[in-house]
């Protein structure tokens, strides 16, 4: 079974955290993924900097640019991430744009994440539709989850959709938002996610985009099987460095 | 069936185009897409759209005999006058055309990107003129480089956002306009300015400007007894005002197409824009295209000595005329363009904006005959270029 289904069949309450790779620095990625999962992570996301992250916010963005800066690539993060299956055995998603997942050739990029154990993909540019028409073979041919995102404006009906060519889980967007931390859940957003609780999905539901705290962890969890959090992670190990992401970890869960 | 260079019903030009978005600009595009088609052939819709653009924009346009440099290089050579529109450049076509359609949509609020100011100076018109509220995105080093443009943007009522991320230029700019769509996707349009983005807004945008090809072949009937050209010379930033001309002869093979690219300081200078010469295949902005980009796929910052011609991509229609050969690309450098823009000054008595005076310096690397009619599309003024050109020519 893959890591990632099975941690959602074996737990509940999922923290899953997002950070770029080669952020702060160049070769912190191992560090960080190993930091995470014995901080009592479930699930860790590698972000794959992008030269232009539509659906980031500025923080995002910033730790992007600078990944970059240090040298951060494709190829590189395969480099990095060659032996972490003797290291960890966390679920381990690969968060990247289409563009530069082309340039390395999409069955390139498939067969290289299967390759060091990665059990999915989340593409935020490419669409469930065209995902559908034309990648799901090779996908599926190396053996990669795909994570799709929906929002308060994402119809019934392409929930359904979406949840029925889900193969991991789906990321739900927790507002009108790109990435970045908010403090608190509005009322229409709670509305939203009883919305979607009430539609009874196969797919398991993490909660994305403004969880930064204690509080909007603990109100996604009422409403999914658990919170992604990205931005407030980043900008806490951009002030306090990677030696201290238990203290974050324990914060939210506390 | 015959194949079309226009767009295919997947939102497609031959391998190009298509919505690469992210979910959350899912159910905008997907509204624009199942009824701009319908809301902007609707007869009360082009009957408002004529009408603005006759009585406050100033069209048609005129089609100029360009009777100087016709002589110098022995063919007949045709100006069109989109530099003669109001706000001085074809870009307000676009900008009409989108806000009666984001009114129909009952939106309330406008967004937009701009490079050099000028769709953002559009956008800004339009705006006022129906009483709409106007955020402009703008590069933060291209709200220093354009400040005339960003003054008239701020007399026309728009705010300005200095777009402060990654090369603080359009593309940046661009993404920040995305990025406020997401954010407010119920209330707002977002009125893209170019050829470019996720279907529909490259047909959308093609369409509202196809007004000044059809406009060419009406009026090429009066002028020389036909309604074609032989020859279409545009430049090609994002590619709007080139759709706009190509748009009814896309599939008459008897009109040659021309896009002019901008060199910068040379193609392999590391200074350049000249997409097609340096791009590869890939995702900008929603669309597939050929953009200029990293070998690791990051996108990389296009120079040229006119902002208006400096976007890392081309629109989907100009990448397919470029791969199919149906358009031929040259690239023309800073200075072969600024020296036109000097040329058309002095021998037609009209001051080019540095993107239009590109196209012109096609003369000097084509070979044309006595006979062929050669219709340039004459896209901008240069008011706005002053400071480059007295700068460069120490005026």
């Amino acid at each position: 079974m893959n890591r990632i289904n099975k941690v959602f069949k074996d737990k509940k309450e999922i923290l899953s955290i997002y950070f770029t790779a080669g952020f702060p620095e160049l070769n912190d990625t191992v560090n960080v993924i190993e930091s995470l999962e014995k901080s009592g992570v479930d699930i860790v996301e590698i972000g794959l900097p992008y030269s232009d992250p539509l659906a980031d916010g500025p923080t995002i963005q910033e730790s992007s640019t600078i990944a970059l800066k240090n040298g951060m690539t494709t190829k590189n993060l395969f480099k990095q991430l060659k032996n972490i299956r003797s290291k960890t055995n966390i679920p381990l998603v690969i968060m990247g744009y289409l563009n530069p997942i082309i340039q390395y050739g999409i069955e390139s990029f498939c067969k290289d994440c299967q390759s060091v154990g990665i059990d999915g993909l989340i593409i935020p540019d490419l669409p469930a539709d065209i995902y559908h028409a034309k990648y799901k073979e090779v996908f599926y041919k190396y053996r990669l989850l795909n994570m799709f995102l929906i929002t308060p404006q994402t119809s019934d009906k392409r929930i359904r959709f979406i949840d029925k060519i889900s193969t991991g889980f789906i990321y739900m967007v927790s507002s009108f938002s790109i990435t970045g931390a908010v403090k608190s859940f509005q009322a229409d957003q709670k509305k939203y996610f009883r919305r979607i609780n009430n539609m009874n999905l196969k797919s398991p539901l993490l909660i994305g985009f403004g969880i930064s705290n204690k509080n909007t962890y603990k109100d996604a969890i009422n409403f999914s099987n658990g919170a992604i959090i990205g931005s407030a992670f980043i900008n806490f190990i951009d002030k306090e460095g990677i030696g201290k992401i238990d203290r974050f970890i324990k914060k939210i869960r506390a | 069936m015959k194949t079309s260079y226009n767009i295919d019903k997947n939102g497609f030009y031959g391998d190009f185009g298509g919505a690469f978005i992210p979910e959350m600009m899912h159910a905008n595009i997907e509204e624009l897409r199942k009824k701009y088609v319908s809301l902007i052939t609707r007869k009360s819709f082009t009957k408002e759209f004529d009408e603005l653009l006759k009585n406050y924009v100033g069209r048609p346009t005129p089609l100029y005999f360009a009777k100087r440099i016709s002589e110098k290089y022995n063919t007949r050579i045709y100006l069109k006058r989109e530099d003669l529109c109001h706000t001085g450049a074809h870009k307000i076509n676009n900008t009409i055309g989108q806000i009666l359609l984001a009114q129909k949509l009952g939106k309330k609020r406008i967004i937009a990107e701009t490079g050099a100011g000028q769709h953002g100076v559009a956008t800004a018109t339009v705006c006022a003129l129906m009483g709409i509220e106007c955020v402009i995105y703008m590069g933060e080093v291209d709200i220093k480089r354009q400040s005339p443009n960003v003054a008239r943007m701020k007399m026309l009522g728009a705010e300005v956002i200095p777009a402060k991320s990654g090369s603080k230029t359009l593309k940046d700019a661009t993404n920040e306009a995305i990025r406020d769509w997401i954010k407010n996707p119920v209330d707002t349009h977002y009125i893209i300015g170019s050829v470019v983005g996720p279907h529909p807004y490259p047909d959308m945008v093609a369409r509202f400007q196809s007004v000044i090809g059809f406009e060419i072949k009406d009026q090429l009937k009066s002028l020389e007894n036909r309604d074609y050209p032989d020859y279409l010379i545009a430049c090609v930033g994002g590619g709007s005002n080139a759709a706009g001309i190509f748009y009814p002869f896309l599939d008459n093979k008897k009109v040659n197409i021309v896009c002019v690219e901008a060199e910068g300081k040379g193609v392999n200078s590391g200074y350049s824009a000249a997409t097609t010469s340096l791009g590869k295949e890939g995702i900008i902005h929603g669309s597939k295209t050929l953009l200029m980009q990293s070998k690791d796929g990051q996108i990389t910052e296009p120079y040229s000595i006119s902002a208006g011609l400096d976007y890392p991509g081309i629109g989907p229609m100009h990448a397919n005329l470029y791969k199919t050969g149906r358009g031929k690309f040259i690239s023309i450098n800073d200075n072969e363009a600024m020296d036109w823009g000097l040329n058309l000054s002095v021998s037609e008595g009209i001051i080019p904006a540095i993107e239009t005076a590109h196209a012109f310096a096609v003369l000097d690397h084509m070979k044309f005959k006595k006979d062929d009619i050669v219709v340039f599309n004459c896209s901008g003024r240069g008011d706005k270029d002053l400071d480059t050109y007295i700068d460069f020519f120490k005026l």
